[in-house]
């Protein structure tokens, strides 16, 4: 497989989020707000790829019985990273992502490509698989929260896109409408990109 | 934050219930709510884990992190004592409780990977709760959890003669399902708010 076929399986083909179902905890929280979205999927991105990057360096070194612990472990130290990051440069969005940043050590995603990828290949493919991983999810992040940031605050990114005659959709803000969007969307993409294999 | 336990432990089933509002949980709650008996075995065990590792959790943050000033290392000692927990709970249930262990064992390693656990320990650290809120706020979360993955595994259990259009079967209608559940459970909000 070509780098560039690697990453294009990863990120769109077997996106985690629509064909394997992981990570929706995190897809669901952080969607009410684009900012937020971005964020977050740029922090996973960065914890994804360079964790199965050090992951596949230490394959081969870690013992098969610990190899979980060992994962987490790494997966945790990127994630504090990241957490780190956020909280001395962007307060702002720390405060509002919560404990959904410290959460990513527990998103299925990471160990998921940890166990089915990095555990197994070259570390350049690895980080290339990671990076893959984490476009994909930061996609599905970013059109969630389109539809949920324009018609629940009618702005883009925290800028107002309509005017002052438009009228909150209250419900795009709060919980239910975040399965509902998720939903409609994973239906979408299998019809038209997967036809009968959902 | 002074909110009785007792309200707390309410507010944490009904009006901010983990899953419904908070999406913790999610992974295991899509895959496992196929057979109700498992989902209940499932749901059983993370009310136990959860209350215990909430509370032990408290007092590792309260008494080893915030003396030693070494708090930027909570995600990695929480995920420690919630693994090792587990794992010695497995081994106690093994050991003592054979018959226990072949219906709740198997669901103890899916609960290291459980978000909810680990998210309700970052929870109780951020809302900064007493060690009497976090075992109340542990045990309702848990109890929470029980009762969504119940209610979805029973409606599923319901569709399984119904036609649902192909590309929505399986991940896509239980999402829809969660939604309305989660839409039935905003009525609840306003009685008491947790922030």
């Amino acid at each position: 497989m070509t780098k560039k076929e690697i990453f294009r399986i990863s990120a769109f083909k077997e996106n985690s989020v629509w064909r394997q179902i992981l990570g929706i905890c995190s897809a669901l929280a952080v969607t009410n707000l684009m900012v937020n979205s971005l964020i977050m999927g740029l922090g996973v991105i960065f914890a994804l790829a360079l964790s199965c990057f050090t992951i596949s360096l230490l394959r081969s070194y870690t013992p098969r019985s610990i190899r979980m612990m060992v994962q987490t472990l790494i997966i945790a130290a990127y994630v504090i990273i990241v957490d780190i990051f956020l909280r001395a440069y962007i307060p702002v969005v720390s405060k509002q992502l919560g404990p959904y940043v410290g959460l990513i050590i527990t998103n299925c995603i990471l160990m998921g490509r940890a166990e089915a990828f990095a555990s197994q290949n070259k570390p350049l493919d690895s980080l290339i698989d990671g990076l893959g991983a984490g476009v994909g999810y930061t996609l599905v992040l970013l059109v969630i929260s389109f539809i949920r940031e324009l018609f629940g605050f009618g702005s883009l990114f925290g800028i107002k896109v309509f005017g002052d005659w438009w009228t909150n959709w209250s419900i795009m803000v709060m919980a239910p409408s975040a399965f509902f969007i998720l939903a409609m969307f994973i239906w979408v993409i299998n019809v038209k990109y997967y036809k009968n294999k959902a | 934050m002074d909110i009785s336990a007792f309200i707390l432990f309410w507010a944490a089933i009904f009006t901010s219930n983990i899953l419904l509002t908070n999406f913790l949980g999610m992974c295991s709650y899509l895959s496992v709510s196929r057979e109700i008996e498992s989902s209940f075995g499932l749901g059983i065990s993370v009310i136990f884990v959860l209350t215990i590792t909430t509370g032990l959790n408290w007092l590792v943050y309260r008494y080893i992190l915030v003396p030693f000033d070494i708090i930027y290392l909570q995600y990695i000692v929480f995920i420690i004592v919630i693994a090792a927990f587990v794992q010695l709970l497995e081994l106690i249930i093994e050991r003592y409780a054979p018959a226990l262990y072949y219906t709740l064992g198997i669901f103890l390693p899916l609960i290291t990977v459980n978000c909810a656990i680990f998210g309700v320990s970052l929870f109780m650290v951020i809302r900064n709760y007493n060690f009497l809120q976090s075992i109340a706020y542990g045990a309702g979360s848990g109890i929470g959890w029980l009762m969504a993955i119940m209610m979805l595994a029973a409606i599923r259990r319901k569709l399984k003669e119904k036609l649902v259009p192909i590309g929505l079967q399986g991940v896509g209608i239980s999402l829809i399902i969660t939604g309305i559940m989660a839409l039935a459970f905003v009525g609840f909000s306003g009685i008491v708010q947790v922030q």
